[in-house]
């Protein structure tokens, strides 16, 4: 596979801050690329260094294997879909979209002809004459997307193209977009900060965290073993536990609460003494009353707080014996634990294997959960 | 996010800055330099002329000249008043009390005399309010005057006509801060009990006084630095400042003692802007919007 | 209170009558100036002798109509030879003023700011005045040391021409800055994204959308210029701009000429005033 886009140790410095610090990564031709992560985390600056509206402090962007970094952004054959979109409220869909057309010096029946090709591909045939403020907001989406993909360009950069759209639309736009990629076969370089947007549309995945990557892999990968505590927290719902680690004669990890639980753990650690760990259990790999003769699952029981019914994401809020600690419990909408009731007594177990464990940092990150 | 500084292309900054440049020094800074400096010397022959104080002293010596200031002064800030005391109600009927429907309508209208010249507006006050003008004619026909009377070229007809002049240079930046008002402040405060009195202290006037600043700076700089209006519609003996002016450079030539006067101006209407916006505290960049 | 809360009907009718007076009282003078364009008579007064178009199309001897009527057509013909020059200076200008102001970024910007507003807070008798000494002082300077004599350097046209500029064009760099305020600039980088150069992006993207508030100020700034009267009472030379003209013959009385050129104006500009109006309200 061609490496449609290279990005080798690149840094921006807004004066004595850096936004985005050493990053390097390449991107497969035909691939859809996200990079994830949180406000002012630097995916903006990132992109618009790689549009070339923004010049790298140091580091090199190469695009099919030319480096980018001396030509001008109106140049280069990156295209770019804005995170406001900036369509040209005073042109109708038809100028807006032959408007890159134009600029290279394209003329007539062969324009008219592109654009309408275009419209025909985002869904929107016919859309010519209309004017960019009788569109609505998915509409606006698919004008933006077709006028930066009419110019066939390298690669596509997406910045937050969905965010301005209410949930439902956001739900369809993202099957549409991982579609309409598949159909095209341009690679997509897209941002977003919604997790959900990166894990159902892409390929490969990068967690961005103040101006640097975390972890970049597939989907699944971030999902079942992320690289660190501030992927396990991004990707997906998690919950925290602080532990410190021991190892038993037979040579078995345990995680050790201060309310006294001890949890077995799947896979060996480097410990040393005095360091608290975290450790990570996804609410949806809760067991709630396991088989009591399963020794193999950690166990510890909890007071139900409270029933936190949303359909099928239905979540339990539990608080373990002992402590003052809040645990998210995700909660099977199969009739099976319909007898569960706020202040009940449960017990709330988790496979050894679903647990993952960190050195503490204290990095926060913002709660969007 | 902002545009990339580093992608900036200055010549750009050079192509818009050279005409504005040389537009705000050669007509602007330069030519007030000049008033000044002028200001402060005798009549002569250019170079041969002195530094002197004595145009100022002229102004201060000369019982004449400083009462035409200080009565052109406190008439300017009178019709401001009166200016404001009608723009309120009116500005708030239109854009608050109105049906929408001719809410739109009335703001048109308003606007419309908005952009006739002032010479023109004063010449239709002229024909209505002579000895034998319409509303003489009028008034006598409904017998309630017995002989015609001069309405014209006094103190209160001036002022009423100065007042006609610069209204709408209030009405506009009113409606605009008006219109920005939400309903919802006034039902609140109407829902919480407050009376009329209390929403026009309370919410109405806090919320409208940039507009009701620079309403009022526009206002008291033209009539200020009017010259048709006094002119045409006051009393003979009663003069204006800008007459004042006129004539020292126009009729009696006298440029240096005209330099003076215009400077004095200048300082004065500066000084009132700036005791008006320290008064209220507002900006003078945010209420000349 | 407002109109959706409950109100009395005094209050409200209070509130009818004053608008009802006020209503009157702006445009009383402009409607007897209009109608009595048309009275058949040697005053602009009543009584009515009679409708006529002699005010406008009279070859006299009696009544000579503004079409025929020399010297004021003469300074008509002069207060729009100066107008279609500032309005084209003070377009430019004022467009590249708010570039300025808006889209660049150096040193000094806010005094440079502060200065651009100060015609607006300047006297137009004293910004007349002091460009009359200053372009004296810099034509007598290029004269003695010099030996060039820069005849538009004194009263006249060109002078003219420099009073009205000198303040209209704070006019139209506020009316275009207001536009250019809420343009966002990110149209300006997908222009350039999508590969136009940077004279393309002004021109294509800017511009366009300026369009209405450029046009709307070039129509402000040619009514202000062709009703302007305090500036160019000073700098006037010569050629008698219509305002000037007009001074003298309405201040010692005249045949309802006047009305009848009064009529022209008062339509010509309620036309600008409400086509910018209406434009400027459709392009919000
Ligand atoms: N021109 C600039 N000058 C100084 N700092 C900047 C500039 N542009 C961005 N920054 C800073 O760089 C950081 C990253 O900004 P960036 O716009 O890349 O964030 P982002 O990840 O796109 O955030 P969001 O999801 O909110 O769009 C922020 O802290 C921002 O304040
Ligand atoms: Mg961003």
């Amino acid at each position: 596979m061609q490496i449609a886009l290279s990005v080798k140790n690149l840094t921006k410095k807004f004066g004595d801050f850096t936004a985005v610090n050493n990053i390097s990564f390449d991107v497969e031709d035909g691939k859809f690329f996200s990079i994830l992560g949180p406000s002012g985390c630097g995916k903006t600056t990132l992109l618009r260094m790689i549009a070339g509206f923004h010049k790298p402090t140091s580091g090199i962007i190469e695009l099919r294997g030319k480096n980018v970094i001396e030509v001008e952004p109106n140049k280069r054959p990156v295209n770019l879909v804005f995170q406001n979109l900036a369509l040209f409220p005073m042109m109708n869909v038809f100028e807006n979209i032959a408007f890159g057309l134009r600029r290279r010096n394209e003329k007539g029946q062969v324009v008219t002809s592109k654009v309408s090709e275009m419209l025909e591909r985002v869904g929107l045939p016919g859309y010519e004459k209309k004017e960019i403020n009788q569109l609505s907001g998915g509409q606006k989406q698919r004008v933006a997307i077709a006028r930066a993909l009419v110019l066939k360009p390298t690669v596509l950069l997406l910045d937050e193209p969905l965010g301005a759209l209410d949930a439902k639309l956001r739900e369809h736009m993202k099957v549409e977009l991982k579609k309409l990629q598949a159909q095209v076969g341009t690679t997509f370089v897209y941002i977003t900060h919604d997790q959900s947007e990166a894990m159902v549309m892409s390929d490969h995945v990068a967690v961005m965290n103040s101006g640097h990557f975390e972890q970049l892999d597939t989907p699944q990968n971030l999902y079942n073993s992320p690289a660190s505590s501030f992927v396990a927290q991004f990707v997906g719902n998690n919950n925290k536990f602080i532990v410190g680690l021991q190892k038993d004669e037979s040579g078995n990890f345990y995680a050790t609460t201060p309310e006294g639980g001890k949890f077995l753990l799947a896979e060996p650690f480097d410990i040393e003494s005095d360091t608290t760990f975290e450790m990570y259990v996804r609410p949806e790999a809760m067991i709630i009353n396991p088989d009591i003769d399963d020794k193999t699952i950690n166990v510890l029981k909890a007071d139900v707080k409270a029933l936190l019914f949303d359909g099928g994401n239905s979540r339990l809020l539990v608080v373990p014996e002992n402590s003052d600690m809040e645990l998210i419990v995700a909660l099977p909408q199969n009739h099976q634990f319909d007898y569960i009731k706020a202040k009940d007594k449960i017990r709330v177990g988790w496979h050894p294997k679903s647990a993952v464990c960190f050195k503490r940092s204290e990095e926060k990150i913002y709660e969007e959960f | 996010m902002k545009n990339s500084k580093t992608h900036k292309i200055r010549w750009s900054l050079i192509i818009f800055i050279t005409p504005v440049l040389l537009w705000l020094f050669l007509l602007i800074v330069f030519p007030q330099l000049e008033l000044l400096k002028m200001s402060f010397f005798g009549t002569g022959l250019p170079g041969k002329a002195n530094f002197t104080f004595a145009n100022y002293a002229a102004f201060f010596t000369e019982p004449i000249y400083w009462l035409t200031f200080v009565r052109t002064a406190l008439y300017s800030i009178t019709v401001t008043l009166l200016v404001l005391a009608i723009s309120l109600p009116l500005t708030f009927y239109i854009t608050k009390i109105a049906k929408i429907q001719t809410q739109g309508f009335l703001t048109v209208v308003v606007l419309i005399p908005f952009w006739i010249s002032e010479l023109i507006q004063v010449y239709g006050w002229m024909i209505l309010l002579r000895e034998s003008g319409i509303l003489n004619k009028f008034l006598l026909s409904l017998g309630i005057f017995k002989q015609p009377h001069e309405l014209l070229y006094n103190n209160v007809t001036m002022l009423m006509g100065l007042v006609y002049i610069s209204m709408l240079f209030m009405i506009v930046p009113l409606i605009g801060v008006m219109q920005s008002l939400d309903d919802s402040l006034i039902e609140a405060a109407y829902d919480l009990g407050a009376k009329k009195i209390t929403i026009w202290k309370k919410i109405i006037i806090p919320y409208v006084t940039p507009g009701i600043m620079s309403g009022s700076i526009l206002v008291f700089m033209l009539v200020l630095g009017s010259y048709l209006t006094p002119k045409l519609m006051g009393g003979k003996n009663a003069l204006w400042f800008t007459e004042q002016i006129y004539n020292s450079m126009i009729i009696y030539f006298n440029w240096n003692q005209g330099a003076a006067f215009g400077f004095l101006l200048l300082l004065l209407s500066s000084l009132i802007i700036f005791v008006a916006l320290k008064i209220t505290r507002q900006d003078f960049r945010k209420v000349i919007k | 209170m407002i109109r959706t809360l409950p109100n009395s009907t005094s209050y409200k009718a209070a509130y009818k009558l004053f608008i009802v007076l006020f209503f009157i009282f702006l445009f009383s003078p402009i409607i007897v100036t209009m109608v009595l364009a048309f009275n058949n008579s040697m005053y602009p007064s009543l009584p009515w002798q009679g409708f006529t178009w002699k005010w406008f199309f009279g070859k006299g001897p009696d009544k000579i109509g503004i079409f025929h009527d020399a010297a004021n057509l003469r300074s008509i013909y002069s207060s729009i030879h100066v107008a279609i020059t500032v309005t084209i200076l003070s377009t430019i200008v004022g467009t590249m003023a708010s570039f300025l102001f808006e889209h660049e970024d150096f040193k000094f910007k806010g005094t440079l700011y502060f200065l651009m507003l100060a015609p607006l807070v300047i006297p137009g008798v004293i910004l007349g005045i002091s460009i009359l000494l200053f372009a004296n002082a810099v034509g007598t300077f290029f004269q003695n040391v010099l030996g060039i004599d820069l005849q538009f350097l004194g009263p006249g046209y060109w002078l003219v021409v420099f009073g009205q500029f000198s303040f209209i064009t704070t006019v139209v760099t506020m009316t275009v800055s207001a536009r250019l305020k809420k343009f966002d600039r990110t149209l300006e980088d997908a222009a350039y994204n999508l590969g136009a150069n940077k004279f393309q992006v002004i021109w294509f993207i800017t511009l366009k959308y300026l369009r209405p508030s450029i046009a709307g100020g070039a129509a402000i700034a040619f009514l202000m210029s062709f009703q302007n009267f305090n500036t160019t009472l000073f700098l006037v030379g010569s050629n008698a701009t219509l305002p000037i003209k007009l001074f003298t013959q309405v201040r010692d009385g005249s045949t309802p000429v006047i009305n009848a050129i009064a009529f022209i104006l008062i339509l010509v500009s309620s036309i600008i005033a409400v086509t910018t109006l209406f434009t400027g309200k459709k392009s919000e």
